[in-house]
């Protein structure tokens, strides 16, 4: 009677940070620490600051308390901010980490991709990969040849079957990766944003290929940062917020709910206080204005507005560049500036200014509400990336007189003009 | 909603629930994925000698060299006695499943970290790296193996009616590998000191087992004691087993034998007990 794919019962993952896991991990620092601790405990006593065992070993809660349950053929997107455990939930349920507490049933072969080409061997052909491969996804031999054919062909490699993956091009080696990966065909599929591979072809054929497997009624959860992506494959949505399930809902109603508490946290926030970046963070960004009229402080932003995003960094490297992306209020993503693509009317200015400025002439969002993400990147490495660093309004306003208003499925408007019959 | 025929499952097909004391060895599951252990020979094997000029022959050339070295400073300029054998191929004989076991410790101990990102993106038995490692060692053996055929040949000795025994010295050998291996793999995962033991610890290893030397060097009550090195009972029966040297394989090897099996079946539980951690530190 039961139709269940996986139950999840109070599950919780406890992680060691700091503490035995700080240091470098030689048998000479835990041998050292194990002779030292004892004394610098007994010095925190005398000293009153001892607060218990817990001090001396930092541990966070990847996953508190997560209970769910998902049924066959249901598709599951799961969203949330870095470090909310969704990872980690993914990791539990392919088995590759064991949980601190609770319990997990599966009912079905389950096949996770958390990465594609796991396992690729350099030295070795295409064809002695794909088998390699396949077998590590889990795949039977037979499986595999009968649809090794078909992974050459999806993968658009037929001429270099036989040579050496150490020699195919990043794009090919991605194709192929993620071609043995899209013809696993388990009962219930776990994929970690693995989408984001290859060129925009190969990228749409890989959507094709989920949608197909969401299709058939397989089960598949999915993991993505991108808005558009899971709800356009996803039914059901689960967003995770510091290892702690707060909203299973319908797609919609979850990734509303999640964009809703970064808008939130976003205004609420300092950007210069925000901890949730990603990036070595020795130069970072520290606001970001917009500046759509010369001499007065606010205004509302209107389409067709000259308009300057500035960003303030906090320090200046060698070979900086600064890129960042607008998305409209169901996450999609609308377009993306980056500094490193130069033309001839960019300026340079003096070293010592601590800002990026980005002038667009006319800015052609319709109405609505967007955010904005930004990756700072420099000696040449990535410094700082801030996921919603921003959030602004365009608002209702007319173009040479015509009115722009706000659009249902469209985010972009063109000054035009019109030459008809009558 | 149309449903997979195994919806109607009433029993879930895994259950995930955190490690608790002794797990079980689990060794069904090993089997389920033996295919898996195959390909891991299999690619080991292939990819060993790439981008190399000399290829498998270097699996001939590493024991075949040590015994030349040994042959003149031992067998020549100190003058170490050989159990009544040409010194060469006394030696050669013990070189043989040395170098194998030298060879499977140093891949197996590292197999887990550089195996790391498939232990931290894909599940699978962890058992498979640590004991393709050392199985897929052994195509080099028999090639290293030929070549003592071939020097027995060359120097007119007959094995003796002992050769059936041989598989036993080979399993024996298999398993010391594999049991250091295994107590090693999981140690590097947490402490990368291994790295730089493993290779100082095979060349120590190497002087306190009967390669350079015969064992009847030794005196008698401390033979015993000897024999607890696992590798001592190994190179010693190999040489009784194919040059038919007259030590039988007396309490040295039945305390060889019983270390070897001692250090695989803890370091198969130690390895299983801290086998779900690995993705966590490695």
């Amino acid at each position: 009677m039961s139709n269940l794919a996986i139950r999840v019962e109070t599950l919780s993952k406890q992680y060691q940070i700091g503490g035995s896991q700080k240091t470098y991990n030689r048998l000479s620092d835990q041998i050292a620490d194990f002779v030292v601790s004892p004394f610098r405990r007994a010095g925190k006593i005398l000293q009153g600051q001892f607060s218990g065992a817990a001090e001396l070993d930092v541990t966070i809660w990847a996953l508190k308390d997560v209970s769910l349950e998902v049924n066959h053929g249901e598709t599951v997107g799961i969203i949330g901010p870095n470090g909310a455990g969704k990872t980690t939930l993914l990791k539990i349920l392919s088995r590759i980490t064991a949980p601190t507490e609770g319990r997990v049933e599966i009912y079905g072969r389950i096949g996770s991709l958390l990465e594609v080409g796991t396992g690729f061997h350099p030295e070795l052909t295409g064809r002695e990969n794909i088998l390699l491969n396949g077998t590590i996804l889990g795949m039977k031999k037979r499986e595999i040849d009968r649809k090794f054919d078909e992974i050459v062909d999806f993968a658009e490699i037929e001429k270099f079957i036989d040579t050496p993956v150490k020699h195919y091009s990043s794009g090919m080696y991605v194709r192929l990766a993620f071609s043995v990966a899209a013809h696993l065909e388990p009962e219930i599929l776990i994929v970690d944003e693995v989408l984001a591979v290859g060129d925009i072809a190969f990228q749409k054929k890989c959507l094709g290929k989920m949608d197909a497997v969401a299709q058939e009624g397989r089960t598949v959860l999915f993991v993505s940062h991108n808005m558009g992506l899971v709800q356009s494959l996803c039914q059901r949505g689960i967003y995770l917020n510091d290892g702690v399930l707060v909203c299973d809902d319908t797609i919609k109603s979850t990734v509303a709910a999640y964009l809703k508490t970064l808008e939130n946290s976003s205004l609420s926030q300092h950007l210069s206080d925000r901890k949730d970046r990603q990036g070595l963070g020795h130069t970072k960004i520290i606001q970001i204005e917009i500046d759509n009229c010369e001499n007065c402080s606010t205004s509302p932003i209107m389409t067709g507005q000259l308009i300057k995003f500035v960003f303030h960094v906090s320090r200046i490297l060698p070979l900086m560049s600064l890129t960042f992306s607008i998305y409209d209020h169901l996450g999609q993503p609308v377009v993306e500036f980056n500094s490193r693509n130069r033309g001839p009317q960019d300026l340079i200015k003096s070293t010592n200014e601590l800002t990026f400025i980005c002038e667009i002439d006319r800015l052609l969002l319709l109405p609505g509400r967007y955010r904005v993400d930004a990756w700072l990147a420099g000696d040449n490495n990535f410094q700082d990336g801030i996921r919603n660093a921003l959030t602004f309004d365009v608002v209702e306003s007319q173009i040479n007189g015509r009115p722009v208003a706000v659009q249902k499925q469209f985010r972009v408007f063109f000054p035009h003009r019109w030459l008809s019959p009558n | 909603m149309d449903t997979t025929k195994s919806a109607s499952l009433d029993h879930p097909t895994t259950v995930i629930e955190p490690p608790r004391g002794w797990i079980s060895l689990q060794l069904n599951e090993f089997w389920d994925y033996r295919y898996l252990l195959y390909f891991f020979i299999w690619r080991d094997i292939k990819v060993r000698y790439k981008q190399t000029i000399l290829g498998g022959s270097w699996a001939i050339i590493q024991p075949l060299f040590t015994m030349v070295i040994f042959s003149l400073f031992f067998g020549k300029l100190a003058n170490v006695p050989s159990d009544g054998l040409p010194y060469p191929i006394f030696s050669f004989a013990g070189l043989v499943p040395w170098t194998y076991f030298a060879n499977s410790l140093t891949q197996a101990s590292n197999s887990l970290v550089s195996g790391a990102n498939m232990i931290k993106k894909i599940y699978f038995p962890r058992l498979i790296l640590p004991t393709a490692s050392v199985l897929s060692g052994l195509l080099d053996f028999f090639l290293s193996f030929l070549v003592l055929l071939g020097m027995m040949f060359f120097y007119g000795i007959l094995p003796t009616i002992n050769i059936i025994w041989l598989p036993f010295f080979i399993l024996l050998t298999i398993i010391t590998s594999l049991g250091v291996g295994l107590w090693f793999s999981t140690l590097n995962v947490q402490f990368r000191d291994v790295r730089y033991m493993v290779p100082f610890l095979i060349q120590a290893w190497l002087f306190s087992t009967p390669i350079a030397y015969p064992s009847s060097l030794i005196p008698e009550p401390w033979r015993i004691l000897y024999g607890l090195n696992p590798m001592a009972g190994v190179v010693e029966g190999f040489r009784w087993a194919l040059l038919g040297t007259d030590t039988p394989p007396g309490p040295m090897l039945i305390v060889s034998s019983f270390m070897a099996v001692i250090v695989f079946i803890s370091g198969l539980y130690y390895f299983k007990r801290m086998e779900k951690t690995f993705a966590d530190v490695v």
